[in-house]
């Protein structure tokens, strides 16, 4: 209904260099294993990655693959599928 | 185009505190550390995301009968969130089932229009849903995704008789300022089936406890949705759409569903399907204030139990107050309440002359009949969790 920017990979790829990030959220560290920066380079374009910490608790690997598959499918997170099985294994491994 | 996109919070450096407030009442919810974190214009709430802004009131600020506007819980979808500029909004009514379109100024909402007021609680669908087992996946909220406020504006009902509803009309749409960073990510928009749309209680506002409604909570004017849960209450209100249809969003289609014919409430016949339907009314709830489980109390001297009960507009009827683990129950003293959809203030004096475990649990009925359950109905996307509230106190 709003006014909607469109914008094509070229430019999500500019956007995520530029991520108007909330002030404090530089704070949140996520494990230090292989697949963070992925998942922080993918992640923290629409949202702040506590959201990885808060849910913790709540998901197992099915879980987090649901999460996953629910940012691509439904919010049309840009990822590949190579991508997001690295994210996967990182979530499902660290929290 | 990325100036417009603006950075969710402001400049103000975060404070970050020690969680002090309800420390235990909220260690169900999430057993990390709760920094209290204050938003630019903010008092420092329980932070539960940064981007976007999730942001809870703490136990203590929800003594008061009006939550304050710099206390009250800030709930979003989607990160991107311009800041209103009130000389240039424009409001935009129309619709395949509207007679004509409209454009309001902020000056002409307000000065058009007839101005009404309501206090009404403003709950979270998914308030308390880090309380819940078997765990739900979202935002692990604990008590405080939720206010009671004077609400001010203009009623949706009156603006929508000037642009005229027509017969065949099914639901009202509602769109904001606040998008998502991604371009293929669904806009936070909401309907209403047509019969809430023109309920007297339902409002345009552009004041909260008498002020402009600031920033956070929905600048210049958001819905208010009296009786209805908060996802309904849409902010930075930009267009209203009469449609002869049910709205397809994904907001309506997918999220803010509970299972069909479980729990009681309003009925949203056009979005109901055999499996799920959306979330409607806030059901009877009641929250202690006064003390959290674990709490001491010395023996002998007589200790105030208080907090609030509310529903979805029913208007509160009786709490009970039971101290042997729902054995026996008696009715407690009720305050006023401003209107049927705020909360009541409960009073009770515990008995303290005996040491030891002192079981508290209370329960609210509604003028309705409808009362707080002993169990939770699990439900995917864990709403409605109004259970009676149990505490176990320490008599020493």
């Amino acid at each position: 209904m709003s006014a909607r920017w469109r914008c094509g990979p070229a430019l999500v790829a500019l956007f995520i260099g530029s991520l108007a990030t909330a002030a404090g959220e530089e704070s949140v560290k996520l494990q230090d294993a292989p697949g963070r920066d992925l998942v922080v380079a993918r992640c923290a374009v629409c949202h702040s990655v506590d959201y990885v910490q808060m849910n913790a608790p709540v998901l197992d690997r099915a879980g987090w693959e649901k999460s996953v598959r629910k940012m691509i499918d439904q919010f049309g997170a840009p990822i590949s599928e190579a991508d997001a099985k690295s994210i996967l294994d990182y979530l499902a491994t660290n929290y | 185009m990325i100036t417009r996109r603006r950075v969710v919070a402001g400049s103000t450096g975060a404070l970050l505190l020690a969680s002090v407030a309800g420390t235990r009442a909220f260690a169900a919810a999430e057993a990390a550390a709760e920094p209290l974190i204050a938003l630019p214009g903010k008092q420092a709430l329980i932070r539960r995301t940064f981007r976007p802004p999730n942001y809870e009131t703490p136990l203590a600020q929800l003594r008061p009968q009006i939550t304050a506007n710099d206390t009250f819980f800030v709930r979003y979808h989607l990160a991107s969130i311009p800041e209103a500029d009130a000389r240039t909004w424009r409001l935009r009514i129309g619709g395949a089932s509207a007679q004509r379109t409209l454009e309001l100024s902020l000056d002409e909402l307000k000065r058009d229009f007839e101005r009404v007021r309501v206090v009404a609680v403003n709950q979270c669908s998914g308030n308390r849903r880090g309380l819940f087992t078997p765990r739900a996946a979202g935002v692990q909220w604990s008590y405080g995704a939720m206010g009671n406020a004077l609400w001010g504006g203009v009623r949706l009902r009156d603006v929508l008789e000037r642009v005229g509803v027509k017969g065949d009309a099914v639901e009202v749409v509602f769109d904001g300022a606040d998008q998502a960073p991604l371009p293929g990510t669904p806009d936070f928009v909401k309907s209403l089936p047509v019969d809430r749309a023109l309920d007297e209680h339902t409002l345009i506002a552009f004041e909260m406890n008498g002020e402009p409604l600031p920033h956070w909570h929905g600048a210049p004017a958001r819905l208010v949705v009296a009786g209805w849960t908060a996802t309904y209450w849409v902010k930075h209100l930009t267009s209203i759409s009469v449609q002869p249809k049910a709205f397809e969003g994904f907001w309506m289609k997918s999220a803010y569903r509970i299972p069909t014919g479980v729990f009681p409430g309003a009925r949203f016949a056009s979005q109901e399907n055999a499996a799920t339907t959306p979330i409607t009314e806030i059901l009877i709830n009641s929250l202690i204030t006064s003390h959290v489980d674990g709490d001491r109390l010395q023996r002998g001297r007589p200790a105030d139990l208080t907090g609030w009960a509310w529903d979805g507009g029913s208007g509160v009827g009786a709490v009970d107050l039971s101290t042997d683990e729902g054995r026996s129950w008696r009715s407690i003293t009720l305050g006023v309440a401003p209107s049927p959809y705020s909360w009541r203030g409960f009073r009770a004096v515990l008995d303290t002359s005996k040491s030891g475990p002192l079981h508290v649990a209370v329960r609210a009925t509604g003028r309705n009949g409808a009362t707080q359950p002993e169990k939770l109905t699990a439900n995917p996307a864990g709403y409605h969790h109004n259970i009676i509230q149990t505490l176990t106190l320490e008599v020493a």
